[in-house]
């Protein structure tokens, strides 16, 4: 049988993207569609002309994409330095600080927002402020921003740049010509990431922004909760689409004017990383230490103090009671635990295949894989209650609403576009070539991905997969929306439940719950690179 | 995409569809249902129509200990599975949103604060469970029966003695005091359920014409506002390390603080301000589209029965509302009764709730 023939192989190269499609179509387009149907049915164009008319609707929207963006901004700018700093250079415990920032992921809100105030607030600097929520975004997002573009960093073939120093390009120039355009896919993709995640975040305006600072998605919960005035929050959540959609938009004409193949395959690259011996090399490593302890490490240390606090001493009494059911929980926080890890599993794996059908097909430029690639920012870019109501109503009738799949389901959704960023690069640096010429030699497409791909893109996957079981771990605003009995319990809602009544045991396990958390992702996420370097 | 084949109730609720023949007839059929089952009374008939799975959609602060519906299992033959997400206010807004194609049968935790809404909603069938002559009058707000109390507890003004700048304060006016105003948090009413509790508690005690005066007082003496009960409690109060000596909690958080005491103590840390407490009374219905009404009813009666009644208040720490009922020694030593709570009608509550938390907003937070 000739396998080369096109039909066969264009059926074959077209049947993954779509079903990643259909499945996205069944969890984010579909249940959006139904929730937004069912709020705005009856509501006439007056109704809608006086709620878009409200000055209050235009200074909240305005004030969610100024804080988003500023946060991005942020994030940027401080990730930028790290990013390179582990990309390019030898520094010590290199592969400690890319799994520590990974960490801030799952740690839960409500635990982040009390360790800020501990921290900050023995600085003297700390109110509820805008200044907060920046810190808070940062904490959260550096992992984007370094994972991702520190990824694609590290693929990028030296002798590219060698080369126009040797012309007599300046550094910065080099960096300006050579290197920067390659960045530009990865740097659009995280900073999209960071952008809607900054966009949609909720416990952290409410906690750390103070009760007089309204987002979108706050205001959304406010309506479609509080007052239950359903159309408001409808058009709000429509208002959060079309920020979406925009953004979507720019950040692919931006990413299309990047240089197709400027990243070299993992068997032509060098991998060798610079020493840190030079000044300029001095200072940026002082800067990414700095940087990581301030940010994300000082917080995790204060969480962690106050997680052995017991009386008056301190002691490990909060994580022995883990393994007990406490009366205000359905089941053990430990139980809890390992209900999160099994919905991770499950969740990493359906996002990582869906992530690299997706990034296979956009690498041969196919319009379903973009498709693919713009829908799945959606769910990032919408609120947890639209998602939550959405699953509500448009599953009423298959039955679907209590199915404990929909735990996973709704956390590899939420997870595709982090791993999509992740492994984007690495597969777009396979050379189209190089699969041709494999083909050429009489390899089957089997043969070409086993050979091939697999071997290239392996890293970046674990990689990603990583992300993933983290996204998943620390889902709360999702989860929090979806029915379920004790089998479906995660350890982000026991942490929210234990603080959410008084009593020194029960915050002690909160707090000792949310550190063997962020342990056991860091872990993973240090566990991946090593298996994932080892080739 | 597929289209599921959607119930003509399940449009927007500004403009409902008469029910169908098919629903009108399953209505009668199941109130007849309904008689029969009180006439004939008893669990014989309900082990006749086979092993039936009830679903209890609650919201996340429902626990009770392993095994508590083991015996109503054995005695009725019906299994329940409870299903829980959000807080109260959050159920309520689930359970109109599926009006017709309810995510269980019964529903547990809507509370006096949302109750007109749901009964608005017209979102549950009416049941009158023969446990109600054990709940005292006060608490059965319904008189049409739609839902049933089940338990309830208070939301009041919460004080760490050792850090009081003075005498306990025992009005809501020695609140308004600048000195404690100043040292006191509570939550903002549109994304707290005591915050807003709070806020009825002050328009029931100063009344349409007072309260904003009070708030305005609140406001000057520095009251600090946070968005939820543990940013307020863990976060500004002195029990997680902040400095504010009052806030907003319930009745029974003194009983809590004791009994996850660690390490263990015999006197609440915490007291309370009884003259600020506003009741919330939580209760249960039977969602309008079951299969299982009949059954639904066997088991809003074993909610007030004795044996789960007693298992209530240690695990959510809200009182029984079958009077009949003992309150564990914990609560007895270390809660507070709180004699006259202040209340409004679920009616008030309902049609002024945007109003009332807007000029909340107005006077506190601009």
């Amino acid at each position: 049988m000739d396998r080369h023939r096109p039909s066969l192989t264009g059926i074959r190269s077209a049947a993954p993207p779509t079903l990643a499609l259909a499945f996205l179509g069944a969890l984010v387009v579909w249940p959006i569609v139904a929730i937004l149907v069912r709020s705005l049915g009856g509501v006439g164009s007056p109704r809608l002309a006086e709620i878009l008319g409200r000055d209050a609707v235009w200074s909240v929207a305005g004030f969610t994409v100024f804080q988003a963006a500023l946060s991005t901004v942020m994030t940027l700018a401080l990730g930028f330095p790290v990013a390179l700093g582990l990309a390019r250079y030898e520094l010590p415990g290199r592969r400690l600080i890319r799994s520590l920032v990974v960490v801030p992921f799952v740690l839960p809100t409500v635990v982040v927002a009390a360790s800020f105030r501990a921290v900050f607030g023995a600085f003297g600097v700390f109110e509820q402020s805008l200044f907060a929520i920046l810190a808070a975004h940062v904490f959260f997002n550096l992992a984007v921003v370094v994972r991702v573009l520190g990824g694609a960093w590290s693929r990028i073939d030296a002798r590219q740049a060698d080369a126009a120093r040797v012309l007599g390009a300046s550094s910065w120039q080099t960096f300006r010509r050579v290197t920067f355009p390659v960045l530009r896919g990865p740097l659009a993709a995280s900073a999209t990431i960071v952008f809607l995640f900054c966009f949609t975040s909720y416990g952290v305006i409410l906690m750390l922004g103070g009760p007089t600072r309204a987002t979108l998605e706050t205001e959304i919960q406010r309506y479609a909760v509080f007052r239950q005035e359903f159309d408001v929050a409808a058009v709000l959540a429509l208002l959060q689409m079309c920020v979406v959609a925009l953004l979507a938009i720019a950040a692919g004409r931006w990413q299309r004017r990047a240089p197709a193949a400027g990243l070299s395959s993992a068997r032509t690259l060098r991998r060798r990383r610079l020493p840190i011996d030079s000044g300029p090399s001095r200072v940026l490593g002082v800067m990414v230490l700095v940087i990581v302890g301030v940010v994300i490490v000082l917080p995790m240390v204060a969480l962690v103090e106050r997680s052995l606090r017991v009386g008056d001493g301190h002691g490990f009494d909060h994580f022995v009671r883990l393994a007990e059911r406490s009366d205000v929980l359905p089941v053990s926080p430990l139980r809890a635990l390992l209900h999160s890890l099994a919905f991770a599993s499950v969740a990493a794996a359906i996002a990582v295949a869906c992530a690299v059908v997706t990034a296979r097909s956009i690498a041969r430029g196919g319009r379903l894989g973009r498709l693919v690639g713009l829908v799945s920012l959606v769910p990032l870019g919408v609120s947890a209650v639209t998602l939550g109501f959405g699953y509500l109503v448009g599953f009423a009738r298959f039955d679907l609403r209590r199915s404990l799949w929909l735990i996973p389901a709704a956390h590899a959704v939420i997870g595709l576009p982090f791993v999509l960023a992740t492994i984007m690069p690495a597969i777009t640096s396979i050379p189209e070539r190089l699969r041709q010429a494999a083909a050429g030699l009489g390899a089957s497409p089997r043969e070409v991905t086993r050979r091939i791909e697999r071997p290239i893109v392996r890293r970046a996957v674990l990689s990603g997969a990583g992300f993933a079981v983290a996204v998943s771990v620390g889902e709360f605003g999702a989860t929090s929306f979806l029915a379920r009995g004790a089998s479906g319990f995660t350890a982000p809602l026991a942490v929210f439940r234990l603080l959410s009544r008084p009593g020194d045991t029960l915050r002690g396990q909160a707090l000792a719950l949310s550190v063997i958390i962020g342990l056991i992702v860091g872990s993973l996420a240090l566990v991946l690179d090593r298996v994932g370097e080892a080739e | 995409m597929l289209h599921p084949d959607r119930d003509p109730s399940d449009r927007s609720p500004q403009a409902p569809l008469p029910p169908t023949i098919a629903r009108r007839s399953r209505r009668l059929a199941t109130a007849c249902a309904s008689v029969l089952a009180a006439t004939a009374c008893g669990g014989s008939e309900l082990v006749a129509s086979g092993p039936v799975t009830l679903t209890l959609v609650t919201h996340e602060s429902f626990t009770v200990s392993d095994g508590i519906f083991d015996s109503f299992t054995a005695e009725t033959g019906i299994t329940v599975e409870v299903v829980g997400a959000g807080d109260a206010g959050e159920i309520v807004s689930r359970a109109v949103l599926s009006k017709g194609q309810p995510e269980g049968d019964v529903l547990f935790g809507i509370d006096n604060t949302f109750l007109q809404r749901g009964l608005d909603a017209e979102i549950f069938l009416a049941y009158e469970s023969p446990m109600l002559a054990s709940v005292p009058e006060a608490l059965q707000l319904d008189p049409e029966h739609r839902v049933t109390p089940i338990d309830y507890g208070d939301v009041c003004v919460n004080y760490w003695i050792d850090a009081l700048p003075g005498d306990p304060p025992t009005t809501l006016d020695d609140l308004a005091e600048p000195e404690l105003a100043s040292s006191f948090v509570t939550q903002n009413p549109e994304t707290s359920s005591p915050g807003f509790a709070f806020l009825l508690a002050t328009i029931a005690r100063y009344g349409e014409d007072g309260w904003e005066n009070y708030w305005q007082r609140l406001a000057d003496g520095g009251v600090t506002v946070e968005a939820g009960w543990e940013g307020a409690y863990y976060g500004q109060f002195v029990a997680g390390g902040g400095d504010k000596a009052l806030v907003t909690s319930y009745a029974s958080s003194p009983v809590a603080e004791v009994v996850f005491a660690d390490p263990p103590v015999d006197v609440a840390p915490t007291g309370v301000l009884t003259d600020s407490c506003f009741r919330q009374i939580e209760f249960a219905g039977i969602l309008d589209g079951t299969e299982h009404a009949e059954q639904a009813g066997a088991l809003i009666d074993f909610l007030l029965s004795e044996e789960f009644q007693a298992d209530i208040p240690l695990n959510m720490f809200v009182v029984p509302a079958n009077a009949e009922v003992e309150l564990p020694p914990e609560f007895v030593e270390h809660g507070v009764t709180v004699e006259n709570p202040l209340t409004l009608t679920p009616q008030e509550i309902e049609e002024h709730r945007s109003a009332w938390t807007e000029r909340w907003t107005d006077i506190v937070l601009r």
